[in-house]
């Protein structure tokens, strides 16, 4: 499932509800990003995220499709924030509930590898010096990389 | 043709979105952000480097070469910082 919002997100009951009333989960691995207070030296106050309403609701639903393709898994979650967030604030949750760890584990990776190379979002934070766009970074390229091409793991 | 920019993009054309109609020539991506260049300095600053700017054409990324015509969205924006 993915979900892109304004509101903050209950980590212990979006797991909850992703493995609820089911018995053959053997596990879940989660990834929850925050934001931080220091970006290239230059101390943050805020941020806010921008996207591309339509656009970004697809290329994460491609993205899920992706890793449901790759690994076997039982049930995935894709939540990410959009709107001016403060440090501390939760801004994406990943999470992939599968038979076994290793795919559980190894899809929630590439989840969230491939969503910060591929999902439009764009970070805008608030410094000192003014409002200043994030940049993207070369090794988000090499982390999203790493999952191309497509690899199996032993199930 | 709906053009739609986002992030610092946005900030140096001075919109988000505008309804354009290049003429008959421009077919791809490349020969409209040529034609997008010449409708004024903030334009043609907001476009100055390439390497910097990212299309999607109806919600899809596009290279330089991707067909574009009328009725497409074309979106132009700098490289994603989500997650």
């Amino acid at each position: 499932m993915v979900r892109v919002q304004l509101e903050d997100f209950d980590v212990g009951a979006e797991l909850a509800r992703l493995t609820a009333g089911r018995t053959d989960v053997g596990g879940v691995a989660s990834f929850i990003g925050l934001v931080r207070d220091l970006a290239g030296g230059a101390e943050v106050g805020a941020m806010t995220l921008e996207h591309y309403p339509g656009m970004t609701e697809r290329k994460l639903a491609e993205i899920e499709a992706e890793a449901q393709r790759r690994w076997p898994l039982q049930a995935s979650l894709i939540i990410h924030r959009y709107g001016r967030l403060e440090p501390g604030d939760r801004i994406v949750l990943v999470a992939t509930a599968s038979p076994h760890r290793q795919a559980a584990l190894e899809s929630c990776t590439f989840l969230i590898d491939w969503l910060k190379t591929k999902a439009p979002f764009w970070k805008v934070e608030e410094t000192a010096a003014g409002p200043q766009w994030v940049e993207a970074r070369d090794s988000d390229d090499d982390a999203a990389a790493r999952w191309s091409p497509p690899r199996r793991i032993a199930e | 043709m709906k053009v739609l920019y986002f992030a610092w993009l946005k900030g140096k054309v001075g919109i988000g979105e505008e309804a354009v109609t290049p003429p008959a020539e421009v077919a791809t991506v490349g020969a409209l952000l040529d034609w997008l260049s010449t409708r004024g300095p903030k334009h043609a600053a907001a476009l100055a480097n390439r390497s910097i700017v990212r299309v999607a054409v109806n919600q899809e990324y596009a290279g330089l070469e991707h067909p574009v015509k009328s009725g497409d969205e074309v979106a132009l924006f700098p490289p994603v910082t989500g997650g």
